[in-house]
């Protein structure tokens, strides 16, 4: 497969953008802020950094994906939709009766899924156990395991002990992210429960740590390279992004966290996401 | 088919084993045959009996530490990859600990991980409450997709062991830590999902699970002395329950008792009562952990001070029996 470059990627997460805002008006609920802030991170990573095939979801050499914070799982949906796993019509049926794209993630529900989260804080693990697999059990040198985190789930106990088990087995495969968008439901994450030295945190649990903008697409390829090549210690990567990203009346605020927009709403962010915040000119289809 | 017992049940010298024991030898049975399965432990690997596993077994073992939370999700994380994980604990701590975690990544993900929650019950003995599990039964039995199975001895624990490293499905197994005597024989039959009539009788039938099945035969025998010949069933399978046999049972005897060192309130007292509710509603006593915790105390003496032996079970049940008629009214 020929590779992307850079502008084609950033048009990938423009699309899973404006997808992310129409599957969330239809579903009438859901978390608006996370996955318009992830859009970049699961562009590089589903169409360029992963070694994946969508039609053949369980295909045996395939690198892993796990989400961790499943609350932001439209922009997992949307991605997958727009690489392929299945038809974009099927979007629209978020968080509805007899769906395959539950409110949280369900593995068993659509292929493609590697884990079922929800409850914050077990994704880490899970990413964990597989790394640990690959590199002692069946040694499979080949194949990484990318796993996203939210912020605010950093506060889950669950997540240090991960990061322990990690650091002591210097899973070399596992290359984690961390959605570093500051904001969690109560308010601010150093309001709720203050996170920084996150980099030191991370380090004296002997990972390597790389900050990066989370929405500089080049960043993100960049970053999975260098965790690649560090073969002695698990990567986490710092990304700060911008929750509500792209849709300038939902950037950088909490109270955008779990609600969806209505049409009026979806309406503007939408227009704002096709001609990038009236930079450039918006052709007539209707919003 | 009569389920052959052993023949020294009885003698005072009869063969004693702590449950766990016979986990150890069938994790290291299956593992031997099965490549994929894994083991997993929160830093109770001698007591929990994982270390026969370990030490065939190094490169498939994983030290946790104490951190139950991520000995589930891990092995969550390995059943994706291809693994069958067995992870180990005190029940107090998993499933005490980590349910959710269990009920996210093994039950609603449909894992094969399977959950071996070791130092069930009160006969843990002078550690007291705080490790005396007795809600584990109650907890795993309620969830979806998960198997839950209570081994009656040690020979039986083997056996069990090894029919859920193969079943495909989250499970999860009690083990206890006293010794338990040996009722069953390296014949005796077991299959998830299946209850075994161990002994026949007319005049009630007695449902334990776990290390209450010889304390009931030995009530059993008590109660024939004097004349009162009851049915003694073995109901190492809580989830899925095996209806039918325990309902051919009490059809027979219009009397059930259950027995577990276990809460009864959720727990196999609390499964027994739902089916015979709904399907076949008899005279029911429970016995067990009546809404209440534990204390320190040697194992022996605990059985006694919550009036779980065998020779208070027969006089529990002769003077139950006095006011209840035996009776049932199926639908």
């Amino acid at each position: 497969m020929t590779k992307l470059t850079i502008p084609q990627l950033e048009e990938k997460a423009n699309e899973i953008r404006q997808d992310i805002i129409r599957m969330l008006e239809a579903a009438g609920s859901g978390h608006s802020a996370g996955p318009l802030g992830l859009a970049d991170i699961f562009a590089a990573l589903y169409f360029d950094v992963m070694n994946i095939r969508p039609q053949e979801p369980e295909w045996a050499e395939r690198d892993f994906f796990f989400l961790s914070n499943g609350h932001t799982v439209p922009v997992q949906y949307a991605t997958m939709a727009e690489a392929g796993y299945f038809d974009k019509e099927e979007l629209l049926t978020l968080r509805k009766l007899g769906s395959r794209l539950q409110g949280h993630p369900e593995r068993e529900k659509l292929p493609g899924l590697e884990n079922t989260s929800g409850p914050l804080g077990s994704g880490l693990s899970q990413a964990a156990g597989v790394a640990y697999t690959l590199q002692y059990i069946d040694t499979q040198l080949h194949r990484f395991v990318y796993v996203v985190m939210g912020d605010g789930e950093l506060n889950e106990g669950n997540i240090w002990e991960a990061a322990m088990f990690a650091g002591k087995n210097k899973l070399s495969q596992l290359v984690a992210f961390v959605d570093r968008n500051n904001i969690q439901i109560d308010g601010s994450t150093e309001d709720v429960m203050p996170l920084e030295d996150l980099k030191g945190k991370w380090e004296a649990f002997g990972w390597h740590v790389i900050e990066i903008d989370g929405h500089n697409i080049q960043s993100i390829i960049d970053a999975t390279s260098e965790a690649r090549a560090i073969t002695n210690r698990p990567t986490v990567v710092i990304a700060h992004t911008i929750p509500g990203k792209g849709v300038d009346f939902m950037e950088y605020d909490f109270k955008w966290h779990g609600v969806p927009p209505n049409s009026e709403q979806a309406k503007e962010a939408l227009l704002k996401l096709r001609t990038l915040d009236g930079k450039i000119s918006h052709e007539g289809e209707g919003v | 088919m009569t389920y052959q017992l052993n023949p020294d049940l009885f003698n005072d010298d009869v063969k004693q084993e702590p449950i766990r024991a016979g986990f150890g030898r069938g994790l290291k049975a299956a593992g031997e045959v099965n490549e994929a399965i894994v083991a997993l432990c929160a830093d109770l690997t001698e007591s929990t009996q994982m270390h026969l596993f370990r030490e065939a077994f190094p490169k498939r073992f994983i030290e946790i530490g104490v951190a139950e939370q991520n000995l589930v999700t891990v092995a969550s994380g390995m059943a994706r990859a291809g693994k069958i994980p067995f992870t180990s604990s005190y029940a107090a701590f998993s499933p005490g600990r980590n349910w959710e975690q269990i009920r996210t990544t093994a039950a609603l993900n449909n894992q094969p991980v399977k959950i071996v929650g070791s130092h069930a019950g009160v006969s843990v003995g002078p550690d007291g409450a705080t490790h005396q599990m007795l809600e584990d039964i109650a907890l795993m039995r309620v969830l979806p997709n998960m198997v839950v199975v209570a081994p009656g001895d040690s020979v039986e624990a083997e056996k069990a062991t090894k029919a859920i490293a193969e079943n495909g499905k989250p499970s999860y197994i009690r083990l206890a830590r006293e010794k338990t005597p040996i009722f069953s024989t390296d014949e005796s039959p077991f299959e998830i999902g299946k209850a075994y009539v161990l002994r026949e009788g007319t005049e009630g039938s007695l449902l334990g699970t776990g290390t209450m099945t010889y304390q009931l035969l030995v009530a059993a025998d008590l109660l024939a002395k004097d004349g009162i010949e009851v049915e003694v069933v073995h109901v190492p399978t809580i989830k899925p329950l095996d209806e039918e046999t325990i309902l051919t049972s009490a059809r027979k005897t219009g009397r059930v008792l259950a027995a577990e060192e276990a809460q009864v309130n959720g727990g196999f007292g609390g499964a027994i009562a739902e089916l015979l509710g709904e399907k076949l509603p008899t005279p029911l006593k429970r016995v067990g952990m009546l809404d209440r915790f534990g204390e320190s105390g040697a194992p022996l003496e605990l059985f006694e001070h919550f009036n779980l032996t065998g020779p208070q079970i027969a006089e529990q049940f002769k003077e139950w029996i006095k006011d209840t008629p035996r009776y049932h009214q199926g639908f």
